[in-house]
């Protein structure tokens, strides 16, 4: 079967889904959820198909349809597979898969059940439809749909104020980012008089498009990519989106919308390799990211924000990575993470459906019951750390073995970065293990295992988190050729990457261990830093500063001001017209129109009148008086005619 | 032998001003329509007589007094109708009293 | 055939008959007058259509033409016919005013009777359809003037609380523009050799550069006065806030569905082709003013407390973005222009007929009063909601995205000889803009959809949309996702069009 050519149904079966879920969902048995189920599941089944005809070395296939002209602007609708787009591909169905099946347990009962899967399976074709674009317009669709699907899904439970704001404050914050992406697509149009991502990276590399051009563009789309992959400045937004179901979290907020930012880099690689300078951005900002994330991620207590820091921190690892070590290494290390992150999410979600409670203070000895959870937690953990042969330890080795490999300014702030942030990470993921699993139990209730429906996904994306990174391994090195051509060579190991990388992780696993390993210590190191934890948990006054600084403003004095000129300036100035208009004619009415005109016209009605009153007297009324007087008349005039002869 | 003009001439002016102080002077309605009446048939006679003494081909002053009796006879009728409407609803003939024209 | 003659001209004079036969009914039968209005401007619907199936798509120019002669003295004649730029509009105004009739079954606005509503409908329906369709400048005039009459009746009539002002200020300021409109088109018949008031003979002229820059750019200035305060522009805009917010809610969604097209219609279809040389000029100031209005609208929302008042003012901002393609006088531009238009037409329309219908059941317009929870309260009508407001922040998928985005396309490349930097300048406001509508409409979805129902109106039964409503609305809603899913719809007729028109210029 070729798999290739009926790519297209992948993104499309997910969105038919959602439709179908939506308007018959709820008169179905499972009120919806099987047919979301089944929506994705098709295309997972084709997206393997897609995948291992990618293995078998099939090269790319892009097929455009003619969807619009707009003058000299040609936009095609179509699909693009190639190694980068089957991987994301597998990555996104299967997570989504596991989430949908997930959700049947974690949202059993909600009152927006059928809706929650509606907008799960929209989210889905949304990415997909990403994923496969091949020109920037349809991108662009995809990349807008998932924000709003985001918002949706982060505001499921709206009853709340506090979960509505995160939703406008995670679309907005993309938003913004999107309003460079956008602005970069209009330059790269106006360059290139084409949206097709690989025509545009033709003329790029083939000098055709002035460097400086090329730069803008690269730069203004990465704007794009600091919004929605939640880079710094704008990665504000994603530790409030935490306040969406977790298994959205899990599957939007970690493996899937979060990285479309890094798949657009690794997509448009070619553009921003013939900038270098774009590229150089792209890799530093990746290294400020995953350091202050990592920090970050130090001081939370609530479970579910130490991994959505972590998300960002890992996300900037794969910018660090397609930065430095081209598409390979970063688009690596989000294949790996999509399953090892959204594994973590599942288990928190696991945790908290059995706790009720988010924060890892009111969690603790949950080993014993929750066996399942916690084994696959610990894979999970184990694979963030970057212990081998677990998937993500591979990817970050690739990582920061490009960087070493890199050199230069950049290559040895990312390379010093990304060894720290190793630490941090092994150190905040060992301090969430123990405090939720290990000590004693802090929370209220009896908390139970979650049933198999949320379990099953568990173990499942275990698996795949600890095996799934060796088709990347150095040994193994199928990953860079799947994306970069059968020309890519994989990178030797180098032996002291190797054991510094391993090493600065069993070091923060072990520091974890020795601080939080049997249970809550009584004063957590972690908030006693004076300052720093100060800093830290006021997110580096960021938030403080876009609320205060920009939203609030913008909200209310700014829009009132804006506002005030409206109403008192520019009506005022319509209604000062009509008052003066009215001043005017008032004075024109009284005065010269009154008095003058009129009194010129009335003054002639009044002279006719004083006339008739005066000849009123000759009228008798008398016939016969008249008649006299006519005799009378005639009677003069005779006698004129008489004298004159 | 014909009669001198000016006989009937005469004769016409005294009806004439018969008839005009009729008109005037008189206060019944019926009277002063008789003074019209009375006019009237002065001019006839006067057009009469000019003719006789002209003797034009189209007999101009024959055709005149004729109009001038029919003309005459139309003027009695809307006259009298006028003056019995008066009578009846005013209970007078006298022009005197028709003064409603005034304002 | 006779469809191809008298298909555009039926589907005017219809609802022109129809007003007057409404007129004549007894006072008491408000149902067979409403009646009357759904069957007069269906009948107008299905001649629009007919009209539709005899337009060859392919083509660029004037199609379905009809040219009797009217007043021989000053050479007017009663010209008409349709291109690309104007059916998608044409369509757009027959429909909408079915809707319209088809809402007021129910919803029938107090104040007046229901005859006479329904007649100044109608006859609104023949100015509005007219305009779309008129190729003389006598003709056009007559159709653009037509629209006030009824339009400032229905607001000072069956208007809210301070309706008479608000009626007023429309007529005047839009009379006022249409002044200097008038003059600018009896400069042009006056100039034109020989004298003729004939818009295809004018575009011709004009294209071939009969008139010299002075004389466009002085005649430009006139017509830019009566289409900017019809857009309404920045800062022409303070009369639409008030009418809007006074008016009925029919009388809102023709205002704004329909209504303000004429403006940006006027300059796509008059001061573009006759006057190219001044467009040229005068291009600037446009992009910096549509700039101006996008954001500007936007801050302007952000401080409203009134529901209807705000998707009032979210038309500035549309239509600045509407103006903003113009401005660039690119193909790209121009056609997200006239797709903005249609898309803005459908999308605020919906959304003026959710706020009649919300006020229908809270009684209130201050979002603070609603205070939250209608999406528990009416679940759908909040989704519906959510739904329009969504389109019109321009999500991808619905209608409102192809226009703005393609905009933004525009007026970062914008035509040859434009001044590039201050164009790009105004892309980035735009885009800043779009930031800006976001965060208004999910702050008003936010306020009003949800949260918890408060206490005050959990007991209050409120029905949820009506089935009148559903068929009033469908078409609406389907539209918004075909337009957004399969933008060809528009595109496909405006693009040859725009392609001739622009071609003329050069």
């Amino acid at each position: 079967m070729d798999f290739y050519r009926i790519a297209w149904l992948i993104p499309i079966l997910p969105l038919i889904g959602s439709f179908l879920v939506l308007f018959i969902g709820k008169r179905t048995p499972g009120r919806g959820a099987p047919i979301a189920i089944l929506g994705v599941a098709a295309s997972l089944l084709l997206s393997l198909g897609v995948f291992f005809e990618m293995i078998g070395g099939r090269g790319v296939y892009e097929r455009e349809w003619h969807w619009l002209s707009i003058g000299p602007a040609e936009l095609g609708i179509g699909v693009r597979v190639d190694g980068l787009a089957s991987v994301m591909f597998v990555v996104v169905t299967v997570v989504s898969l596991a989430v949908h099946v997930y959700s049947m347990g974690y949202m059993h009962g909600d009152k927006r059940y059928t809706w929650y899967f509606a907008a799960l399976s929209l989210f889905t074709g949304s990415m997909l439809n990403l994923v496969v674009a091949p020109n920037l317009i349809q991108l662009l669709v995809g990349w807008e749909l998932v924000g709003i699907c985001s918002y949706l899904l982060i505001g499921h439970w709206w009853e709340e104020k506090a979960n509505s704001d995160a939703a406008i404050k995670a679309f907005i914050t993309t938003k913004s980012g999107d309003v460079g992406f956008v602005l970069g697509v209009a330059l790269l149009f106006g360059a290139t008089h084409t949206f097709n991502m690989r025509e545009i990276q033709e003329l790029a590399v083939a000098g055709e498009i002035p460097r400086a051009l090329v730069t803008a563009g690269a730069v203004l789309l990465f704007f794009g990519a600091i919004g929605k992959s939640a880079q710094f400045p704008l990665h504000v937004w994603l530790p409030d989106a935490m306040a969406g179901p977790t298994p959205v979290s899990a599957l939007i907020h970690a493996a899937t919308m979060v990285t479309a930012g890094v798949y657009m880099v690794a997509r448009l690689f070619e553009l921003f390799a013939s900038s270098g300078a774009a590229l150089k951005e792209v890799a530093l900002v990746g290294a400020v990211t995953m350091l202050i994330a990592a920090l970050l991620a130090m001081v939370q207590d609530d479970i579910k924000k130490v991994l959505a820091y972590s998300t960002i921190s890992q996300l900037a690892y794969m910018m660090a990575g397609v930065g430095l070590g081209g598409p390979a290494a970063g688009v690596f290390h989000l294949y790996t993470q999509g399953f090892t992150k959204s594994l973590l999410f599942l288990g928190a979600g696991s945790l908290i459906h059995a706790v009720h409670s988010n924060n890892l203070s009111e969690m603790g000895g949950l080993r014993r019951v929750m066996p399942v959870t916690y084994a696959t937690f610990l894979v999970g953990t184990l694979g963030m750390a970057g212990i081998p042969p677990l998937a993500s330890f591979w990817s970050k080795d690739e990582i920061i073995g490009a960087a070493a490999r890199a050199g230069g300014g950049v290559g040895q702030v990312v390379f010093v970065a990304a060894v720290v942030t190793a630490f941090l990470t092994a150190f905040y993921m060992g301090r969430a293990l123990f405090l939720a699993f290990e000590g004693e139990y802090r929370g209220h209730g009896h908390p139970e295992e979650s049933p198999p429906v949320m379990t099953g996904p568990l173990v499942v994306l275990a698996v795949l988190a600890a095996v799934a990174g060796l088709v990347g391994a150095p040994f193994v090195g199928a990953f860079s050729r799947w994306l970069e051509g059968a020309g890519a060579e994989a990178h030797p190991v180098e032996p002291g990457v190797l054991a510094l990388s391993v090493g600065v992780a069993v070091l923060g696993l072990l520091a974890a261990w020795r601080v939080y390993g049997r249970g809550a210590p009584a004063r957590d190191p972690t908030l006693s830093l004076g300052f720093l934890t100060r800093v830290l948990v006021n997110k580096y006054y960021l938030d403080d500063l876009y609320l205060k600084g920009i939203v609030r403003p913008v909200q209310y004095p700014v829009a009132r001001a804006v506002y005030w000129t409206n109403q008192r300036i520019l009506d005022g100035a319509v209604n000062g017209a009509a008052i003066l208009a009215r001043v005017f004619s008032r004075f024109l009415y009284d005065t010269v129109d009154q008095l003058g005109v009129d009194g010129a016209v009335n003054g002639a009605g009044r002279l006719v009148g004083g006339l008739g009153r005066a000849l009123r007297a000759l009228q008798w009324g008398r016939v016969q008086r008249y008649a006299a007087a006519a005799l009378a008349g005639a009677a003069v005039l005779a006698l004129l005619a008489l004298l004159k002869v | 032998m014909s009669l001198p003009l000016h006989f009937p001439l005469v004769l016409a002016a005294a009806l004439f001003a018969l008839g005009a102080y009729a008109v005037v002077a008189r206060r019944n309605g019926v009277l002063v329509l008789m003074g019209v009446e009375l006019m009237l048939n002065a001019v006839n006679l006067n057009l009469v007589s000019f003719w006789a003494y002209l003797r034009d081909s189209l007999l101009a002053g024959q055709v005149f007094a004729l109009f001038v009796v029919a003309v005459a006879a139309a003027e009695v009728g809307v006259g009298l109708a006028i003056v019995i409407l008066l009578f009846r609803t005013r209970e007078t003939a006298s022009f005197e009293e028709a003064d409603l024209f005034r304002w | 055939m006779w469809i191809e003659r008298w298909a555009l001209t039926l589907a005017v004079v219809v609802p022109l008959v129809g007003a007057g036969v409404v007129a004549l009914l007894p006072r008491e039968r408000e149902a067979l007058a409403k009646g009357m209005g759904v069957v007069v401007s269906g009948v107008a619907l299905l001649f629009g259509l007919l009209a539709l199936t005899r337009y060859d798509f392919s083509l660029g120019g004037m199609q379905l033409e009809l040219k009797l002669p009217w007043i021989r003295t000053v050479g007017a004649s009663y010209h008409v016919g349709v291109d690309g730029i104007s059916l998608p509009l044409f369509v757009l105004t027959l429909l909408l005013t079915f809707l319209c009739a088809v809402y007021t079954l129910r919803w029938m606005p107090e104040g007046g009777s229901a005859k006479a509503f329904t007649a100044l409908v109608l006859l609104l329906e023949t100015g509005m359809a007219g305009t779309f369709i008129a190729l003389d400048l006598i003709l056009f005039f007559v159709f653009w003037e037509l629209v006030l009459v009824p339009m400032y009746f229905l607001i000072a009539i069956w208007g809210m609380e301070n309706r008479v002002y608000a009626a007023i200020k429309f007529f005047l300021y839009t009379v006022f523009g249409s002044v200097f409109m008038l003059l600018g088109f009896l400069a042009l018949y006056f100039r034109a050799s020989p004298h003729t008031f004939d818009v295809v003979e004018l575009v011709r002229m004009g294209s071939s550069g009969a008139f010299p820059r002075a004389f466009q750019n002085l005649v430009f200035l006139g017509l830019f006065l009566g289409f900017a305060i019809k857009v309404p522009m920045w800062p022409f805009h303070t009369w639409l806030p008030d009418a809007h917010t006074e008016a009925p809610t029919v009388g809102s969604v023709l205002l704004a569905g329909i209504l303000l097209k004429m403006g940006t219609y006027g300059f796509v279809r008059l001061a573009l082709p006759i006057l190219p040389e001044a467009s040229r000029d005068w291009a600037p100031l446009i992009g910096v003013l549509a700039a101006i209005a996008i954001v500007y609208g936007a801050l302007c929302c952000l401080a409203q407390r009134d529901l209807k008042r705000l998707i009032a003012f979210s038309s500035v901002g549309h239509m600045g973005f509407v103006m903003l393609g113009i401005s660039t006088l690119s193909r790209v531009g121009v056609n997200a222009a006239v797709y903005g238009m249609v898309a803005h037409g459908v999308i605020t329309g919906m959304l003026f007929f959710l706020a009649g219908s919300i006020k229908d059941r809270y009684h209130v317009r201050e979002i603070q009063e609603i205070g939250g929870g209608m999406l528990a309260k009416l679940p759908y009508l909040g989704g519906v909601l959510a739904y329009a407001a969504i389109a019109s922040l321009g999500l991808p998928g619905l209608a409102g995205f192809w226009g703005e985005v393609f905009s933004l396309l525009a007026a970062f490349n914008p035509a040859p000889g434009l001044p590039l930097g201050l164009y790009r300048g105004l892309a980035v406001a735009g885009a800043v803009g779009t930031v800006l509508t976001a965060g208004y409409f999910l702050w008003m979805l936010q306020r009003v959809n949800l949260g918890s129902v408060p206490e005050r109106w959990i007991a209050k039964p409120m029905p949820d949309v009506v089935l009148t409503e559903w068929v009033a609305w469908a078409p609406l809603l389907v539209l918004i996702l075909a337009l957004g899913v399969y933008p060809v719809l528009v595109f496909g007729v405006t693009n040859p069009a725009v392609t001739t028109f622009l071609a003329l210029g050069r």
